[in-house]
């Protein structure tokens, strides 16, 4: 697994996605192609905004999970560290731990939420 | 070449301790050669529905392991494995349709199988089918991401706990008639509303249990279909379609768009409205998945699927019965044998076999889906 | 001119009070208070730890100074809690902050005092013209044995300074003051730390501190009286009050800097919130003494002189306002939150 998540470490550790330049479209997670405009696409890394909106969350195994759309109207799935969640309650990215491969594997950093006060 | 199911067969599902994968798949296999009355080397293919054979019982290879232990590996017949997710067995079905109706193959079988209750974690390994870098890896299993979507429908649409509840009532109460299902016993909305959150607001009574089984369809070609069998049943249309497959890519969480195409092309092809299909196979596996087939199926407008439920129309004896069987929810939901067992199911009410479940139909209609939609496959069924 | 062109800092919003913790080893909270000078300290979530809050403090000071990430050439993180023994925080934090591939980088460890001597590193790699900005960071998940005194102080939070050239504050000089006193240490593969109970008192912090913040002041020219303010590492309220005392430095040139009463004794983090403290309501033309102390031991003096810049420098969130808003955890909860129990 190490591998495998150090290949994604820019885009868990802050929330870069891909634009197209040619139809202007964001997309989180990256992505190699941009499906509308296939291989006339150009897809670049862009850092995507900060805070976004809770679209819906569940809470499961004591976690709020959250589908957040951020100000650029694309979407991430993300914990949300709060009490309590809410639909349309607004969120601000936190760098925090998602977890580890036991106790003496990696730490799996990423990117969660926290609410705007 | 119009192409028609000839046999079924199907185990009982639910925790069969005291079987083993290779004995299921078996006893579905015969059960369907002797509904038709064949001996088995007259199987052009073999197509078999599995999603983890490697993750719940370390097997891979499983098509071969069938061909070898059901004695067609005697006559070299090819099998084939296909997979996707809890749409292992449609897709295998559509795959054994495509053989036939292609006239590749005369006759051939469509089979699902999956052993879960091997594995100490069978919702992890159910939860593969969704994305495991950007869904799994922040803590969203299967039923969180059902239950993603049924809030933001609650929020939307006014959907209820309660709607969500009577789906398992509904298919419970159903279930009660059907010798193979697994939960043959009813239920009331508030032992739903009182069960264990799995993920908030989705409860264990609103999930599907993860289910050992196994089912087999023969397919053959209408002139040998005529020949072997008093009561054929033809498929009209076998369809099939996919979708991003994390819930963050898709531009509408509350609609399965793969559903809508794949069951508009099967309407299409089989030159029917959604009314005028009779009995409903779908894929319950929570029952939010089940209000969106409502709605994706035709069945209801947008945001309506709730409605129906509420007043009863997708019961048997309403105006559109869906899951008779009583659905994943309470026949169980043995993973790549699901899509067959819909089938199954499908067939026994069109040839009038379905006993104290039996709806009045001639059209059919079956979805399989795989994980939270990226896979769906729509089969529509005639007598 | 070097100096601080920007800082930011981190406090995990939750918090245990004394009398919690007291309350499961059967002893006086009323006494413990007073003695510590400290009510209670910051913990942190079950999800954080050095490297995540190091992160949070490197974004702010990156955000406030509105510095290109890619013009920070180093990064130093100090702490005694690093997520891991052997691979770097701050390769973490660099890569968080987007800095690029091309920096200066190392975890540092001296105790309490190990960001100040990140902040030593940056200040001379700048003035060598090796790099334009250096970033310091200062982050402790302070480990305490349960029932261990240790227990009602050891907080969490970070700071980080960035250190370049037209600074908001001007280093004027740094001066350490290094012997080899074991007063607090903590041997491979132990969890918690030991210390020397009394002995980290006068042979350890205070000669420390007051040898380095002397030292300082003979080399300027200065006396406490051209400080306008003063921050000294915290392990508790008492330790720096007293030591201010001996300085000659009268509590209202402190007080600003006192972040260990709300929070406990942050470790690396510990001086430098003070600062940030301090920073956050300085004026032009003031000048703050800062001393830190780690065990083991050194302090490391600075004398700093707040520059016309920190005008236009924007300082709306103050560490005394992030202070507020916490939410507070019985024992049980601060165990798990701690990962003492799983």
């Amino acid at each position: 697994m190490v591998p495998r998540f150090w290949r994604k470490i820019k885009y868990r550790y802050d929330v870069v996605g891909s634009y197209c330049e040619k139809c202007g479209s964001y997309y989180y997670p990256k992505r190699e192609l941009c499906p509308r405009c296939r291989r006339k696409g150009r897809l670049r890394d862009e850092k995507f905004p900060d805070e976004g909106t809770i679209l819906s969350y569940t809470v499961v195994n004591g976690r709020i999970i959250a589908m957040i759309e951020l100000n650029n109207g694309a979407r991430t799935l993300a914990e949300v560290c709060a009490e309590k969640a809410e639909i349309g309650m607004r969120v601000r990215k936190a760098f925090r731990r998602y977890g580890e491969d036991g106790d003496a594997g990696i730490i799996y950093y990423g990117t969660k939420f926290v609410p705007i006060c | 070449m119009r192409v028609a199911v000839i046999g079924v067969g199907c185990t009982e599902f639910g925790e069969l301790w005291e079987k083993s994968f290779r004995s299921i798949f078996l006893e579905a296999g015969i059960e369907a050669l002797m509904d038709c009355g064949i001996e088995g080397k007259e199987i052009g293919a073999i197509y078999v529905g599995n999603m983890s054979g490697g993750k719940f019982i370390d097997q891979e290879h499983i098509a071969a392991l069938i061909a070898d232990h059901a004695g067609l590996a005697e006559f070299g017949i090819p099998a084939v494995r296909v997979e996707n997710a809890d749409a292992s067995g449609g897709s295998a079905f559509r795959q054994a349709f495509m053989a036939v109706a292609s006239g590749m193959h005369d006759i051939v079988i469509a089979a699902g199988v999956e052993k879960v209750t091997d594995s100490v974690d069978p919702m992890g390994v159910l939860s593969t089918s969704v994305d495991q870098e950007w869904e799994r890896f922040v803590g969203a299993n299967l039923p969180a991401l059902y239950a993603i979507i049924a809030r933001r429908h609650m929020h939307e649409f006014g959907t209820t706990e309660e709607d969500l509840a009577r789906v398992a009532v509904k298919n419970h109460k159903n279930a009660v008639h059907n010798p193979k299902a697994q939960f043959r016993r009813e239920i009331r909305v508030e032992d739903v509303l009182s069960s264990e959150v799995v993920a908030d607001p989705l409860r264990v009574l609103d999930c599907a249990p993860l289910s050992d089984g196994a089912s087999a369809v023969i397919l053959a070609n209408e002139e040998i279909a005529r020949k072997l069998c008093d009561t054929p049943v033809f498929v009209e249309a076998c369809t099939q379609a996919s979708d991003y497959l994390a819930l963050q890519c898709r531009k509408d969480l509350l609609t399965m768009k793969a559903v809508v195409k794949a069951s508009k092309e099967a309407y299409r092809i089989a030159k029917l409205e959604p009314k005028q299909i009779d009995v409903a196979e779908v894929h319950d596996s929570f029952t939010i998945a089940e209000i969106l087939a409502y709605e994706d199926l035709g069945f209801a407008k947008k945001g309506e699927g709730a409605k129906l439920i509420r007043e009863g129309e997708t019961e048997i004896g309403g105006k559109i019965p869906v899951n008779p069987s009583g659905g994943l929810k309470a026949c169980g939901h043995a993973v790549g044998a699901t899509g067959i067992r819909q089938i199954v199911e499908l067939v026994l009410q069109l040839r009038g076999e379905a006993g104290k479940r039996q709806v009045d139909a001639e059209k059919a209609l079956a979805l399989n889906v795989g994980g939270t939609g990226a896979t769906a496959v729509v089969t529509i069924l005639s007598r | 001119m070097i100096g601080i062109v920007s800082y930011g800092t981190y406090i995990p919003k939750f918090r245990i009070k004394v009398e919690e913790i007291a309350r499961i080893w059967g002893e006086d909270p009323v006494a413990i208070k007073s003695g510590l000078g400290v009510a209670e300290k910051s913990v942190p979530d079950i999800d954080e730890d050095t490297a995540t809050m190091a992160v949070e403090a490197g974004r702010e000071a990156l955000m406030r100074a509105k510095i290109p990430a890619e013009k920070i050439g180093a990064v130093f993180v100090g702490s005694e809690s690093h997520p891991y023994a052997v691979k770097p925080t701050a390769t973490i934090v660099g890569e968080a902050l987007g800095i690029g591939n091309y920096y200066y980088c190392a975890d540092l460890e001296f105790a309490c005092k190990a960001a100040t001597a990140g902040m030593q590193i940056c200040y001379a790699l700048v003035k060598s013209g090796m790099i334009e900005y250096g970033m310091s960071i200062g982050s402790d998940t302070a480990q305490s044995k349960p029932g261990d005194a240790l227990e009602y102080t050891a907080g969490a939070g970070a700071s980080a300074i960035i250190i370049g050239k037209d600074p908001i504050a001007e280093i004027e000089a740094t001066v350490s003051y290094t012997s080899d006193t074991p007063d607090f240490w903590r041997r491979e593969l132990q969890p918690y730390p030991s210390h020397g109970g009394r002995f980290t008192g006068a042979p350890a912090y205070f000669r420390h501190v007051t040898s380095a913040a002397k030292r300082l002041m003979e080399l300027l020219g200065y006396s406490e009286k051209d400080f306008d303010y003063a921050v000294f590492h915290q392990p508790n309220a008492k330790f720096p009050q007293r030591v201010a005392g001996m300085l000659g430095f009268k509590e209202e040139k402190i007080v600003d800097g006192m972040i260990v009463r709300a929070i406990g004794n942050t470790y690396s983090a510990a001086s430098l919130l003070g600062l940030c403290g301090i920073l956050d309501v300085a004026k032009p033309d003031q000048r703050i003494l800062l001393v830190s102390f780690g065990s083991g031991a050194g302090s490391d003096a600075f004398a700093i002189r707040v520059t016309d810049k920190i005008l236009d420098y924007p300082r709306n969130v103050r560490v005394w306002d992030k202070v507020k808003n916490c939410v507070y955890l019985d024992y049980a909860l601060y165990l798990k939150h701690r990962r003492m129990i799983k």
